[in-house]
């Protein structure tokens, strides 16, 4: 049984995890470098890093729930490491918008900021909120910050309702694909809920 | 911007140098002897030599409408499409190109003419001389290429039917078929396609219906075997896979316009002062310049303002986006 600890799980998983969130940027350099990646190459980059951003944002926001259901409480331990690459592909994503799309043309980006509600949102979530969780995800801002941590960190939900209406606004007139993820995300927010308390308040059944 | 007066600019200082080349050369035929010139006007696929890919289309002419630009790759023209009832995405219509069905095909002509009738494809591309028209294409989405296509002037084929007097506007229909065309069965859009062009509009002699690109008979995720190419307008007004045409007395519903009125107008003419809700049109990015090219300024009327400026004089093109 020990070969199953939670220790060993959280030692080797660590790099595991590490490796699988890196998977989809080896997928796009490979992609880059073969040409498979198609003849706009800067709405592809653009594309499958937003795409990612909110993915890994998603199985970050699944720990805790899955923590809850399963009982496993090492989950949690990857919380962090899951969080941050959300933030790796933000990065990415709006390094992209920002070079190879705008080349740093701060009139254009200004007026993208100010004029189209999508854009305002994906620069409201990252500057506003992924930075900040981002610099106090370190052990030494946990203990610093104390209760607040929890409080502040909270703002991830923030986070996932812009990013997804970030999507939902540039979608054109089919919206299956932000929706999916609107669901997915709805379903993790209802997971929250207390419903063990819940069950108190409906009316009690009859024996 | 109100565009109020047409451009004053004469034309003869306007001509493309390669036009204007092109012309010399023809003297210079002419000079030579009429059997040359003959066979200096009857080129096959001048500005692009054809992939070998499809069947190529015989007797193509040049024209001088055509832009001296460099045509976007073959390759890039024909896998980066927005075709819905192909497919969600630019990649899949070509994927799923073989299932458009294109032979047999006829088109459908009526409404406000003296002549209603149909025409099949073939004698399509035999009774129409097929002409090389080098086009600029600007995506409403800020993307644009260069392409070669063949094809006729619309007011060639729309005169054989004799519109009449009260044919005010003219309605386009592309193909519905839903057990061939995966696209078709997702009920987002109202199908079939839909797109619709004022009558001087229609008849300008920029205006054509397109039989090919690249020298060769049009790929499905192109709009095979027919499309409308209008190159002052943004790509959704140039509606694929064509099987009906009506002249109309009131402005035809568009499909695009129907769904997102406040995004997508009916007249649609390229104009980078009217930015669309949720992007700039000031600029676009021309496909396939690949990872580090800028983005390059937008035209009004995509470049063709000398052409048809005059056709919006006195139309507020801001209310008229």
């Amino acid at each position: 049984m020990s070969s199953y600890s939670p220790e060993r799980i959280v030692r080797y998983g660590k790099p595991l995890v590490f490796c699988l969130c890196l998977a989809p940027l080896a997928l796009l350099v490979y992609r880059g470098a073969s040409g498979a990646i198609g003849p706009n190459p800067v709405e592809a980059v653009t594309h499958f890093t937003g795409d990612w951003t909110l993915r890994i944002l998603l199985i970050t926001l699944a720990v805790t729930p899955l923590r809850r259901i399963t009982g496993m409480g090492w989950l949690l331990r990857f919380r962090r490491m899951l969080g941050l690459f959300a933030f790796f592909y933000a990065c990415l994503h709006l390094l992209t918008y920002l070079w190879l799309d705008q080349f740093f043309a701060l009139g254009a980006i200004l007026e993208d900021i100010v004029q189209r509600p999508y854009i305002t949102a994906g620069f409201a979530a990252f500057l506003l909120i992924m930075v900040p969780l981002a610099v106090t995800s370190t052990k030494g801002m946990v203990r610093r910050l104390g209760k607040r941590w929890r409080t502040l960190h909270r703002a991830v939900y923030a986070i996932a309702v812009l990013g997804v209406l970030h999507f939902l606004w540039l979608a054109k007139a089919d919206i299956t694909e932000p929706a999916i993820y609107g669901l997915a995300l709805s379903l993790l927010l209802l997971s929250r809920l207390p419903f063990n308390q819940l069950t108190n308040w409906l009316p009690a059944r009859s024996a | 911007m109100l565009i109020k007066k047409p451009q004053v600019t004469p034309s003869s200082e306007i001509t493309p140098q390669d036009v204007f080349r092109r012309r010399r050369a023809l003297i210079k035929a002419a000079a030579a002897g009429a059997g040359l010139l003959a066979t200096a006007t009857v080129l096959p696929a001048l500005g692009a030599a054809s992939p070998g890919r499809l069947e190529k289309i015989p007797n193509v002419r040049e024209s001088q409408f055509s832009t001296d630009e460099e045509p976007t790759d073959y390759a890039d023209v024909t896998s980066y499409n927005n075709f819905v009832e192909l497919g969600q995405g630019k990649s899949a219509p070509a994927r799923n190109a073989h299932l458009l069905k294109t032979r047999p095909w006829t088109l459908v002509v009526d409404g406000e003419c003296e002549a209603p009738g149909e025409i099949g494809i073939e004698d399509i591309l035999r009774g129409f001389t097929q002409e090389e028209r080098i086009y600029r294409l600007r995506c409403v989405e800020a993307w644009a290429m260069v392409v070669p296509w063949v094809g006729f002037p619309l007011r060639d084929l729309l005169a054989r039917f004799k519109p009449t007097s009260q044919a005010k506007y003219v309605a386009f229909e592309t193909l519905y078929a839903p057990d061939d065309l995966p696209g078709q069965r997702v009920p987002v859009y109202d199908w079939p396609y839909r797109e619709g062009l004022r009558m001087d509009e229609a008849m300008h002699p920029l205006t054509i219906l397109a039989t090919g690109l690249y020298g060769e008979v049009l790929p499905g995720q192109n709009g095979a075997p027919l499309r409308l190419v209008v190159p002052w307008k943004y790509g959704f007004k140039s509606i694929k896979s064509i099987v009906g045409i009506r002249f109309v007395k009131r402005q035809p519903p568009t499909t695009w316009n129907r769904l997102q009125p406040d995004e997508y107008g009916f007249y649609a003419n390229v104009n980078p002062q009217v930015n669309h809700p949720r992007w700039s049109q000031k600029q676009h990015r021309m496909i396939g310049e690949g990872w580090f090219a800028r983005k390059r300024e937008s035209l009004m009327f995509n470049g063709y303002a000398e052409q048809v400026a005059q056709l919006y004089v006195g139309m507020d093109l801001r209310e008229h986006y």
